[in-house]
């Protein structure tokens, strides 16, 4: 089983990726430790970590980075948003 | 309760006449327009517009559950008999419309309340993202702490 991981605006720019699919690594069961070991891939992800006020959802739900994660999941990393 | 996210513009005469349109028992329409505004760079003669055009990116599939539950909330607090909110994508050009939110209600008091109320959230919490092109290069909006500041200031009216 993998989870489906989508980032966007400036940080799919800096990372270069707007989607992949990943199996879910083992230790990882919320989306700040998906963001952590994401983050460990070295330069661009690091952009991961230093993005300020980094948001995430989860199955297309705003949630916070405390939030469960588990196969099957798609998980969206972005930075806050800046529509109207 | 209709929400769309479309690159194509869109008609706010015709989008307010249909929230009534067949039914007599509306009484207000609150509406409200969101245009591309062209920044004037600083310190730049009044003419010069820093920002050439923008491009608004978004979170297909989220973006539309994301507005939805916005205007159910707003549903749960006020008195409301329509609701239309549409959103665009793609590159847009200074003065062009980038928003529409409308609001019909038996009274102007709740349409008022309510079209402020789906503005402030959608600002905040609709998976929106604005890149402006400037003579200088393209570069990505940031957030407001005033809009943040703006949807929180609901959080403590109770309905």
């Amino acid at each position: 089983m993998t989870i489906k991981v989508l980032f966007f605006a400036g940080l799919r720019e800096a990372l270069g990726v707007g989607a992949e699919s990943l199996a879910l690594p083992s230790g990882v069961s919320t989306a700040g430790a998906l963001r952590d070991h994401l983050a460990t891939r070295g330069d661009p992800w690091v952009a991961l970590a230093t993005t300020r006020n980094l948001r995430v959802a989860v199955n297309q739900q705003m949630v916070g980075l405390d939030a469960a994660v588990k196969s099957g999941d798609e998980v969206a990393f972005f930075p806050p948003v800046t529509g109207g | 309760m209709s929400v769309s996210v479309q690159e194509a513009d869109f008609d706010s005469g015709n989008e307010i006449a249909a929230l009534s349109a067949g039914r007599d028992d509306v009484g207000a329409v609150a509406s409200f327009v969101g245009l591309v505004r062209a920044d004037k760079a600083e310190g730049e003669a009044s003419t010069v517009a820093a920002v050439k055009a923008m491009t608004l990116e978004h979170y297909p599939g989220m973006t539309e559950k994301a507005l939805q539950e916005i205007v159910v909330q707003a549903q749960a607090r006020w008195e409301l008999l329509g609701v239309r909110v549409i959103h665009r994508v793609g590159r847009l050009l200074p003065g062009d419309r980038i928003v529409f939110v409308a609001v019909a209600s038996s009274h102007r008091g709740d349409a008022f309340a309510a079209c402020e109320f789906i503005m402030d959230y959608l600002k905040t919490r609709a998976p929106f993202w604005k890149k402006e092109e400037t003579p200088q290069g393209g570069h990505w909006v940031d957030a407001r702490d005033s809009d943040d500041a703006a949807a929180e200031r609901w959080s403590g009216c109770a309905q």
